[in-house]
């Protein structure tokens, strides 16, 4: 097996590297000259598109073939080219779910050693060690498909950790996470790589998190090579400034929002009874609730994971039905058909309830931005001059016009973001619910999109978040909803 | 999915059944002696005789019986309306008993109708018996190590089957996010369309993402792989096999002796 005799912690040397993806213009990486010697942990910072992920997937030996791209340059781990390294770089990406393998714990991290041929018994040595080193307390045969996201980030880390990798590579592993996985998955890193055994590689936009962690933090430039390298708070203290307008989360750099302006109570535009809800109705999350949705403020819904907030917003919303008790619409909201969201008409949901899903891409329909933005008019039956007419406005309050021809799907996650929020807001409704807006958004994208959310405010909509975000919950939190998971008895019964 | 494997874990008694000690690799087997020579034939005898055979030997599988009644009901809804076919419209033979347009109901498709009831339950029941309770990991380890079937195949196709719940989950927001963008009232053959269309992007990104996933553990290394789970073959795989074989023979002697013996075409 090549490079399988070397042991410890892996040396990389980039050498005027480049890469460019097979059918674009430009280089995702250029001019690239990096030396990191074995043992340096090192958070890899940058713009969006800068490069980060291209450089960390090549790293992992896993950009693909000459069909996928074209190099420039070299880049060694421990003198040879990452392809032929694979079984000792671990690599952890940023969504949960699609780096979980098999269905049952154990195998799932036992999976890596098994393509490296480790002896059976030396597997299951690992596979406990693994599990332990990164806290994951669980029975071998737990099912996969059970775990939190935070749970199942630490799991990855244990089947890369069981390959005993000496370069451990980690792109983004907490962007998809709440608080507590957060620092969980922190937690883990910082116990693995405290015996020096491996050199450790992290890109990740929130800086705080990793900052104690790090001795030197390398910043790549989007026009090539390097901007800053050096210790973290040298770095930081030179380019923070830079790095924060580039969409970085630095610490210390404050955000030049205006605080919310204190207002008096007002009457309830949304107010809920006695109210149980669930996915299905055999599982009810929570019950016995009785809510009031202010008008023309703003209301966060925040609570651990499982608690329910995602079903309560899609519950107030109109799209999932109460499983007891009622949801009802104040009178100047109400519809047709009644005061209940979920009776009215999806039509009718348009102008008084918007709903912004947690993934946008789960709400795109159409194959152009300017047509996803004339979706919602064209149903409510909207002339096509004053469709044109809405639609032009809200890519320019938006910043979309450039995009107005592209794919929604080819869209950065920024991007795709802030179009979701602009199919709601065509529409003009009443009251806008927001599935965790912020999730995964980088500072820029993120000061973009509470702006706007804020001007919403200001022309009088209610908005209501469900949210992790300490941010959100500060700039957009006039009102609190708390939400603390049923204890499993009451929920059984 | 989670709620999936928790009524199966219901369905599972605390001791371990003998079924549970043969192979997965035999259980696929065991399903094709039970079910190639009844596809061969159509006659009632054998395939009640399989069917009554199999019931029997139903203690042995460690399912509950109402959950049995569960998976199969399926299979139980199904064959009767096969068999319903078969009365009105197979070709005539014999007295007629009833004579409307194509529809002839006469001693030919009364005896059809009957074997093709009973044969879909006995295609359908010894699936159901030997594949309730297998774990698709044993069977894939099994696919691999024992019969030598590529384990890039094998493991990629196991793999990928883990995100069918995650699309589950996916189609449900989708559903949700139309009706929140006003498309929820007309058009359902457009809007499934694009739920379909969106369904396939998502799972071409989550296949691509799980391959890197896969080869930066080293997935498809050129060396020997091995295994965690060893896949062996033992005493109760050979008396399975030998069992299968005993049922089905005694099922078709059954029938060439009750005279109603007949082979597909004849």
């Amino acid at each position: 097996m090549p490079g399988a005799a070397a042991t410890g912690p892996a040396r990389v040397v980039a050498r005027d590297w480049g890469w460019r993806h097979a059918g674009r213009k430009a280089w995702a990486v250029r001019d690239l000259d990096l030396v990191i010697e074995p043992g340096e942990r090192v958070l890899l910072l940058g713009a969006s598109g800068a490069g980060k992920s291209t450089l960390i997937h090549a790293l992992a030996g896993v950009l693909g073939g000459a069909d996928e791209g074209e190099s420039h340059g070299s880049l060694l781990v421990d003198g040879v080219p990452p392809e032929r390294a694979r079984g000792r770089i671990g690599l952890v990406l940023q969504d949960p779910d699609s780096q979980v393998i098999l269905s049952k714990v154990g195998d799932d991290v036992a999976f890596g050693c098994e393509n490296l041929g480790v002896e059976r018994e030396e597997i299951w040595r690992r596979v406990d060690a693994s599990l332990e080193a990164v806290g994951l307390d669980l029975p071998l045969d737990h099912s996969t498909s059970a775990l939190s996201g935070g749970q199942k980030q630490r799991l990855a880390l244990a089947g890369v950790l069981a390959m005993h990798p000496s370069l451990l590579l980690l792109d983004e592993p907490t962007a998809n996470l709440d608080p507590a996985g957060v620092a969980e998955v922190r937690d883990a890193v910082a116990r693995l790589v405290d015996d020096g055994s491996s050199t450790l590689v992290v890109i990740e936009h929130r800086v705080d998190v990793w900052r104690e962690l790090m001795t030197r933090v390398v910043v790549l430039d989007a026009d090539g090579g390097v901007l800053a390298d050096g210790p973290p708070d040298l770095v930081l203290d030179d380019v923070g400034q830079r790095l924060a307008d580039a969409g970085v989360w630095v610490p210390g750099i404050p955000l030049g929002l205006a605080p919310r302006p204190v207002s008096g109570p007002s009457a309830a535009v949304i107010t809920t009874d006695d109210l149980a809800i669930g996915r299905t109705r055999k599982q009810p999350v929570q019950e016995r609730l009785g809510l009031a949705v202010p008008e023309g403020a703003a209301t966060v819904i925040v609570g651990p994971n499982g608690a329910g907030k995602s079903t309560l917003a899609l519950t107030l919303a109109g799209l999932l039905p109460e499983i007891t008790g009622t949801v009802t619409a104040a009178p100047q909201l109400a519809g047709r058909l009644g005061s209940r969201p979920i009776r009215w008409k999806s039509t009718e949901l348009l102008t008084r309830i918007g709903t912004v899903f947690q993934d946008p891409e789960h709400q795109f329909v159409s194959s152009t931005v300017r047509n996803e933005l004339g979706v919602g008019l064209q149903a409510l039956r909207w002339s096509r001059t004053a469709i044109d007419e809405r639609v032009s406005e809200i890519l320019e309050a938006l910043g979309l016009g450039r995009l107005a021809e592209a794919n929604p799907f080819s869209l950065s996650g920024g991007q795709k973001r802030r179009l979701s929020v602009a199919t709601v807001l065509a529409a003009r409704p009443a009251v806008m619910v927001l599935d965790e807006p912020t999730f995964g958004q980088d500072r820029r994208t993120w000061l973009s999109l509470v702006r706007l959310l804020q001007h919403e405010l200001e022309r009088g909509a209610t908005i209501v978040s469900v949210t992790h975000d300490a941010g959100v919950v500060e700039h957009l939190g006039d009102h609190r909803i708390l939400l603390e998971p049923l204890e499993l008895g009451r929920r059984a019964a | 999915m989670t709620s999936l494997t928790a009524a199966d874990r219901s369905t599972v008694l605390h001791h371990r059944p003998p079924l549970d000690r043969v192979n997965p690799v035999t259980k696929v087997l065991a399903v094709l002696i039970l079910s190639v020579p009844l596809l061969l034939t159509i006659d009632w005898v054998s395939a009640s005789t399989a069917v009554l055979l199999e019931v029997m030997l139903f203690p042995l599988s460690g399912l509950r019986f109402t959950a049995l009644l569960k998976r199969a009901l399926p299979v139980l809804v199904f064959a009767p309306i096969g068999g319903i076919s078969m009365l009105l419209y197979a070709k005539p033979g014999g007295t007629e008993y009833l004579s409307l347009g194509f529809v002839r109901v006469t001693d030919n498709s009364i005896e059809l109708a009957v074997a093709v009831t009973i044969r879909v339950l006995a295609l359908g029941l010894p699936t159901i018996l030997l594949f309730a309770r297998v774990d698709p990991t044993d069977l894939a380890d099994g696919l691999s190590q024992i019969t030598k079937l590529p384990s890039r195949f094998v493991l990629g196709i196991l793999a990928g089957a883990r995100m069918l719940g995650l699309f589950i989950d996916d189609w449900r927001s989708l559903a949700l996010a139309r009706r929140a963008r006003g498309l929820g009232d007309r058009g359902v053959v457009r809007r499934f369309a694009s739920m379909a269309f969106v369904l396939l992007v998502f799972a071409i990104r989550r296949g691509s993402k799980l391959a890197t996933a896969m080869e930066a553990r080293g997935f498809g290394a050129p060396n020997e792989r091995t295994w965690a789970r060893p896949s062996r073959l033992g005493r109760a795989d050979l008396v399975a096999v030998l069992v299968t074989i005993v049922i089905m023979a005694f099922a078709l002697s059954t029938a060439v002796l009750a005279g109603t013996f007949r082979v597909v075409g004849q």
